[in-house]
């Protein structure tokens, strides 16, 4: 019995190793397979990464909670520390606002009278969700949120993400109870943008770094360091006028731009629905030759 | 020696499950916004530390399929190319797997010196994978940092670590 056992443990040893390796060699294939795949066929992940963040949303609403505490914590004793200097900033800049105030509210009502004259077609008003950022692309590889809307709240892909500072970037996926957006820093994020002071027009690239660039600028553009930089409307996704950031930097190749957002603040984001009239819902719209929904 | 019972024979076998259940904490720590500082980017490799760790001490608790599937769920939940964390930390793995009795009954500074090894690796290759994915440089500033940040905190993740193994053969 001891002998037989002792040839079938030196049977199975190797034979679990062999496994092993099969498994190894398996998964590394998968592993890229699915990666090749994801490339070539994104809605295929789309919709597995809506499942999992709707599974997942729970879990994470729970545990962000705590992130979010100690998160404030540190922010607190960060404030704590400059409260004077802050209170003064503070102080000198609500005297400006109050000024601003006066003078936005003479320019608003003039804004009203003129549009009544030329009969202006007013821009269709956008519906929102307010949602929480529960989840954040821990790495070095994308820059997206996970935020506890979905589907089930209006929200759908390509809807517009701002926070009252901005804009904050775009869904890109939506499951049912969670949407993830990817923010304007992303390399993959591309926003048609406007600047505000010469109407120049050009899209927002980002490229993972903190600063997204210009790109598609008309060779002879005025652009300066400090110009505001808003979205312009084209395509009908993004309502225009919302705001981005300032041009932080130019030179002869590129232009770059500070984002107003605080991404280290980005607890909660509004998704706006933003229809043009006359686009029809994207149900209701004709798929491809071949397009699944 | 008298059989055990149904109690303790469930007991050892959700023992056993720890690798696991810690490696899944470190996706979800990883996921989460820890909205501190410029963090995001650089958010250390919490999953990379309990592979490692695991990998040497008790690679039968965390077989590659296991490997495999929480990646792909960390991919999923983060964003990244889904695939790309299932491919280098099955890389890193199979790597482990063949050095893990070196670093048996050494030193902890011996493990953290053959961590300090790896994690340059794994950012590495997770960056030309990176950049191959999108066709585009992605910056490999985060990813340094990153694995920098990983490689001061893995002590403190050891001790919690250790803790746990212990407290998972008592009684096996």
């Amino acid at each position: 019995m001891r002998a037989y056992r002792g040839r079938a443990l030196l049977l199975a040893l190797p034979l679990k190793s062999l496994i092993q390796r099969f498994a190894f060699v398996l998964l590394v294939g998968a592993a890229i397979t699915i990666m090749i795949l994801s490339r070539a066929e994104p809605r295929l992940v789309d919709n597995l990464r809506g499942a999992v963040g709707d599974a997942a949303t729970p879990i994470l609403e729970f545990l962000s909670h705590p992130a979010a505490s100690f998160a404030s914590l540190v922010e607190q004793v960060d404030a704590a520390l400059d409260v004077h200097a802050e209170n003064a900033r503070l102080e000198a800049q609500n005297a400006q606002l109050l000024k601003w105030q006066a003078v936005a509210a003479q320019i608003s009502r003039e804004n009203e009278e003129l549009r009544q004259f030329l009969h202006v077609v007013p821009d269709p008003n956008a519906s929102f969700t307010t949602a929480r950022v529960i989840s954040d692309s821990g790495g070095p590889f994308v820059r997206t949120v996970l935020i506890n809307a979905g589907k089930k709240n209006n929200v759908r892909k390509g809807q517009a993400a701002i926070t009252n500072e901005g804009l904050t970037g775009r869904v890109v996926s939506a499951g049912q109870h969670s949407a993830r957006i990817l923010l304007l820093t992303d390399l993959n994020s591309r926003i048609p943008v406007v600047v505000v002071s010469s109407r120049e027009r050009a899209v927002l690239a980002g490229d993972n770094t903190p600063n997204p660039r210009l790109e598609f600028l008309a060779v002879d553009a005025r652009v300066h360091v400090g110009n505001r930089i808003v979205t312009s409307g084209q395509g009908g996704i993004f309502p225009p006028g919302l705001p981005v950031g300032i041009v932080s930097s130019v030179s002869e190749e590129r232009a770059l731009v500070q984002p107003y957002v605080n991404w280290d603040r980005l607890e909660y984001v509004t998704v706006l629905d933003y229809t043009l009239p006359g686009f029809l819902p994207e149900t209701k719209r004709a798929g491809r030759i071949g397009e699944f929904r | 020696m008298r059989a055990a019972t149904w109690f303790e024979r469930t007991d050892i076998q959700l023992r056993g499950l720890t690798p696991f259940v810690f490696t899944l904490l470190m996706v979800l720590a990883s996921a989460l916004p820890w909205h501190l500082p410029s963090f995001a980017p650089v958010t250390p490799a919490f999953t990379a530390m309990a592979i490692y760790y695991w990998s040497i001490y008790r690679p039968d608790k965390l077989p590659y399929a296991a490997t495999f599937s929480l990646a792909m769920l960390l991919d999923l939940l983060t964003g990244t190319p889904l695939g790309l964390s299932a491919l280098v930390y099955l890389l890193l793995q199979v790597i482990l797997n063949t050095q893990r009795t070196f670093f048996h009954g050494k030193p902890f500074l011996v493990v953290w010196w053959g961590f300090s090894l790896v994690m340059p690796g794994v950012a590495l290759v997770s960056w030309i994978i990176a950049s191959l994915y999108f066709n585009a440089l992605v910056p490999p500033m985060p990813f340094i940092i990153q694995a920098v940040l990983t490689i001061l905190l893995y002590p403190l993740f050891a001790v919690v670590l250790s803790a746990l193994h212990r407290h998972m053969i008592k009684d096996q």
